[in-house]
Parts: C-alpha cells; sequence; structure tokens
C-alpha cells in the first residue's frame, strides 16, 4: 500500500501527532506526508528527516490559514486523484478529527476514527463506549480514511530520513464559506498533555480553580503536564482543553497522578492506558483506586503540599 | 432571515450504564438497558431552542435515525421544545451496521427536502465514539462546518463560532447555511418539564425509511469482534506521601 499523512503543524513545528500517525502509516506502507499551510517550508524540511517518510508534498498557499476543512478538503481531493493513496491518516486531534471525515464524505468513503491498532491493511482496532468495549472492523473501502490515536503509536524518529519534496498538486481553493478569524492558546511552559512523560489531574476534590496553583507547583518540580476531569471542566474550575476523558483528550503518560478524581468511567477512558497511575483521594472507596499502581487515601490539601515539599528540587 | 434549524438526535446506551460484551463477542447488550439521548444531541437541541427564543429561527425539527424506539427519543426532544420529528426507521439488523457515513447521507438529504438552513448535531456520540456525522453531512452539502462548539453567535448573514480546539480555543465565521456540532461547554440543556412532555405526545412526528431518501444503507464496514478492553489490576495502598514519593523514586519518576 500507499500511505498519505496529512501532517498537522503551526507553519512553524510540526505537531508531536504527526510522528505518531507516521508510525502507524508505516505500517500500512510506503508513506508520503502532506504539509499544507502558509509559509511552511520549514515543516516540510523538518518531516523529510523523519524516519520512514519517502516523499513530502508541500502545498504553502494563503488559503491554506487557519487550516480550514472547507480550504484543505480541496486540496485533499487533487492530491488524491493524482496519486491514488491505498489509506489517508491524520492524528486523532481537533485537527484531524475536524477533516478527516469531510474529505472521506466527498470520497465516498466510511471513515476509521481514533484507531488503536492495526491488524492488516484493511482491519483496524479502535475503542467505542468510552473504552469500555474494544472493536475490530474491516473496511471494505478502496481507500481508508483513518485518524490515529498518538498514544497508541510510538513517535517516529526525527532523524534518519532524507524524503525528497515536491509540490503538492494546484488544487483551486475557492472558500468564500468559512474564514479563520483567530485563536486563544493557552500559555504554559508545562509540557503539552498528549505528549507530557508525565500527567497531573485534578477533578472535583480540588473546589475550585484556584488551587490548581497546588498542582502546577507540583508540576513544575516533576516536569509534568496539568490536566482535569470532566467534573472540574464542568464545574468551571478549568478550561476545556485541560480535560482528559472520553469527550476531551485521550492521555498515555509513563506516569498519571490523578488528584481529587473519582475515577468516572468517561475519565478512565482517557488516561487508563497510562503506564503508572497514582491516585490521591480521601474517599477510599473512590473508583480510581481500582484502576491505581499505588493510591494514597489522604486529604490533597495536605498531601499535595507535602509531596511538592519533598520533590523540590 | 429566519432559519429552518435541524437538529439530529442520537438515541444511545445512557451515559451512567455499564457496557457489557456480548457473548458472541459482535456487540454489547442492549435489551432491556436503559437508553437516553446522546448528552452532545441533547446540547445541540438546547442551543437550536435558545435560537428560536431569539426569533433566529423559525422551525425547529428533530430528527433520528434508528429502529422503533428512536421515537422515544424524538419525544424527549418535542419535549424539549422541536415543533416536529422525523423518524428514519431503521430495522435492527440494518442499524447493527448503521454508521455516521450512512446518517450524513440522509441528514443531507432531509436537509434538502426541508429546506433546512443549519443542522446542529452533538459532536459525538457517546456509543460508537466517531465524532463524523457533522463533519460528513457538511462535506456533502458542501457547507461549511463549526465543529467543537462551545459558543455561537449571528452576525448579519453569517455565524461567528467559537471552537475547542486542542490547545484552546478558536474563532471562525462561517456562512449560513452551515452545520454546527456542539462541544460541551456550548450550553446547559434544559429538563423537558411535565407539561411540555405531554404537550410533546401531540406534536407531529414523521416515520420514514432510507429508501424514502434514496440512501442505500448497505454495509461499508464489517465489525470482526467487539471485546472487553483488557483490565487494570488495583495495584497497592501506600500510607503516607513519603511512600508514594520513595516509589515514585524507585520508579525512576522523581
Amino acid at each position: 500500500g500507499s500511505t498519505l499523512v496529512i501532517a498537522e503543524h503551526d507553519n512553524e513545528k510540526l505537531t508531536p501527532v504527526t510522528l505518531n500517525a507516521i508510525t502507524a502509516a508505516k505500517k500500512l506502507g510506503d508513506v508520503s506526508c502532506l504539509v499544507a499551510g502558509t509559509q511552511c517550508a520549514k515543516v516540510a524540511e523538518e518531516i523529510s528527516k523523519v524516519d520512514g517518510v519517502q516523499k513530502v508534498l508541500l502545498a504553502d498557499n494563503e488559503a491554506f490559514k487557519g487550516f480550514l476543512p472547507e480550504s484543505l478538503t480541496p486540496l485533499l481531493l487533487a492530491t488524491q486523484k493524482q496519486f491514488n493513496f491505498s489509506h489517508i491518516l491524520a492524528g486523532a486531534t481537533a485537527f484531524g478529527k475536524n477533516l478527516i471525515p469531510r474529505v472521506a464524505a466527498k470520497l465516498d468513503v466510511s471513515p476509521i476514527s481514533d484507531i488503536i491498532g492495526i491488524k492488516s491493511e484493511d482491519t483496524f482496532i479502535r475503542t467505542i463506549y468510552a473504552g469500555n468495549a474494544v472493536q475490530t472492523v474491516k473496511s471494505n473501502d478502496t481507500v481508508k480514511l483513518v485518524s490515529v490515536r498518538g498514544t497508541a503509536f510510538e513517535a517516529a524518529g526525527t532523524e534518519g530520513g532524507s524524503a525528497a519534496t515536491e509540490n503538492a498538486p494546484t488544487a483551486e481553493i475557492n472558500n468564500s464559506i468559512s474564514e479563520f478569524v483567530g485563536q486563544e492558546l493557552s500559555k504554559s511552559d508545562r509540557p503539552e498533555l498528549t505528549s507530557a512523560g508525565i500527567v497531573i489531574s485534578g477533578g472535583r476534590g480540588m473546589k475550585n480553580g484556584d488551587n490548581f496553583k497546588l498542582l502546577y507547583d507540583l508540576a513544575d518540580n516533576m516536569k509534568a503536564a496539568v490536566g482535569a476531569s470532566r467534573a472540574a471542566v464542568d464545574a468551571g474550575f478549568v478550561p476545556n482543553d485541560m480535560q482528559i476523558g472520553q469527550t476531551g483528550k485521550i492521555v498515555a503518560p509513563d506516569l498519571y497522578i490523578a488528584v481529587g478524581i473519582s475515577g468516572a468511567i468517561q475519565h478512565l477512558a482517557g488516561m487508563k492506558d497510562s503506564k503508572v497511575i497514582v491516585a490521591i483521594n480521601k474517599d477510599p472507596d473512590a473508583p480510581i483506586f481500582q484502576v491505581s499502581d499505588y493510591g494514597l487515601v489522604q486529604d490533597l490539601f495536605k498531601a499535595i503540599p507535602e509531596m511538592t515539599e519533598m520533590t523540590k528540587k | 432571515m429566519s432559519l429552518r434549524i435541524l437538529v439530529g438526535c442520537k438515541r444511545v446506551i445512557d451515559y451512567a450504564v455499564k457496557v457489557r460484551v456480548k457473548p458472541d463477542k459482535l456487540g454489547v447488550v442492549t435489551d432491556g438497558v436503559k437508553h437516553s439521548m446522546n448528552p452532545f444531541d441533547e446540547i445541540a437541541m438546547e442551543e437550536a431552542m435558545r435560537m428560536k427564543e431569539k426569533k433566529l429561527a423559525s422551525e425547529v425539527i428533530a430528527v433520528s435515525c434508528g429502529p422503533q424506539q428512536s421515537q422515544e427519543t424524538l419525544r424527549t426532544a418535542l419535549a424539549m421544545g422541536a415543533d416536529r420529528a422525523i423518524h428514519v426507521k431503521i430495522e435492527p439488523k440494518d442499524y447493527e451496521t448503521l454508521q455516521p457515513f450512512h446518517v450524513s447521507k440522509i441528514l443531507a438529504k432531509i436537509v434538502e427536502e426541508e429546506k433546512i438552513d443549519l443542522v446542529v448535531l452533538g459532536k459525538q456520540a457517546i456509543d460508537d465514539d466517531c465524532n463524523q456525522t457533522g463533519q460528513m453531512t457538511a462535506g456533502l452539502l458542501d457547507w461549511p462546518q463549526g465543529t467543537f462548539v462551545s459558543n455561537v453567535e449571528k452576525v448579519d448573514g453569517h455565524l461567528n463560532v467559537l471552537r475547542e480546539i486542542d490547545g484552546g480555543l478558536e474563532t471562525v465565521k462561517v456562512s449560513i447555511p452551515a452545520v454546527l456540532t456542539a462541544d460541551l461547554r456550548l450550553n446547559e440543556p434544559r429538563y423537558a418539564t411535565l407539561p411540555n412532555i405531554m404537550k410533546a405526545k401531540k406534536k407531529p412526528m414523521a416515520v420514514k425509511s432510507a429508501a424514502d431518501y434514496g440512501v442505500d444503507t448497505s454495509p461499508r464496514q464489517e465489525v470482526l469482534s467487539v471485546e472487553d478492553p483488557p483490565t487494570r489490576e488495583a495495584g497497592q495502598k501506600v500510607e503516607s506521601v513519603e511512600e508514594l514519593v520513595q516509589k515514585l523514586k524507585d520508579g525512576g519518576f522523581i
């Protein structure tokens, strides 16, 4: 097979999930990558060095400002028409989830979302019901449109490749129906949630948004990212982009520390593939303890400052 | 311009139910299990109702593609305030393989027939977790898509849409007609009151089939197996922060 990975980036650098998607693509055949953006040649150069990438298609156009699916879809269709890939992949992120189904609809294909494994070139593994069941699904479409859960595949090496870059086919991009206005990105020096080695998450037990400072202090000592349960987001403690769970982000760090989180099914869906899970909760019956490697039954307002003190450099 | 809004209302296993895999490992147990409207679709319905209350919408039509029982879900939508409902009845055997691929084709046809201006759906259904139907419907119609929406405002002839993205929030401007998919923070859905539940029983509900819309529901994918996820064994309790920190040091995390 020959696969196309749609690179996710901000015109400056590659989003890490693309490296995971490339690893998935390698299991399916030769790997080409599409870099579409505005003054994004740097990204094309970065991806050309990624291990396993054979070809980079570059589409540099003002029209791709904001990476709108209404503008990118005609490019994807033109690219598919020319190259006839067997698979088109992207990360299962806000970007990939927005784009892949739209392209699939135009190709008359039924897409496969958020895969966690590949059995063969037409058979994929994914979770349903918030991870409470695992489905193996075979696609009968001639081209497979797939979004890839980043945490389920290793990141491809960022060195060793020497792919040739060529221009992607020209498509008529005539988008008068949508316009990118702007972004408000959360500023943080901490690692990005879905690729961090350590994640510390707070739940309803944090009581308010200000108390998350306790987690930020500990996170800074441990070089960790900070997330939250849906309950904490619903209560308005923290923004939605921190949400871990079925309807938020899926993480699988080496170490996950759940603080004041009871462990609702929806939350477990987002973190139970973490290698080591620690739970700190004053309720000894909290379901989170059933999935944790180390459980500490204690008031978080006592435990977290103590832990911060002990992890100080 | 007063909008005609179509809202998708999927019937799913209630979010609080612990699903169980069927012994034949081809699906999950649905018989005798509590079902409800997909929570994100409730948010979509609420948003449509708020638009109607602001006089931005003239009519709100609820649609559900599924077995006979989907009509219960549609009655809930009508009790929330939808003016009428369309039940696209899918036989249980066909429903097992019905996917967003098919549903989006049906929705696109209804849009044409009913002269819809705005489609509002949940961003994903909590059963198959696909997150596809809105994007595919928009693609089929060549309409713009405002996905994962946490705020929407109508300004002149377009919509200003605030979207939940991975690193924060994003604003896009989409022209009307459009497809929107609701994220969690868009609103808090209302509860249907008893008088409204009674009223809903008298509201019109059309029953159609996929064939009525010329949509072929033959499967594009086969589910080979559905299994329980690997279970995680509960580990040990530690007695103190000190002991916990020592374990993390032993694990090389600190």
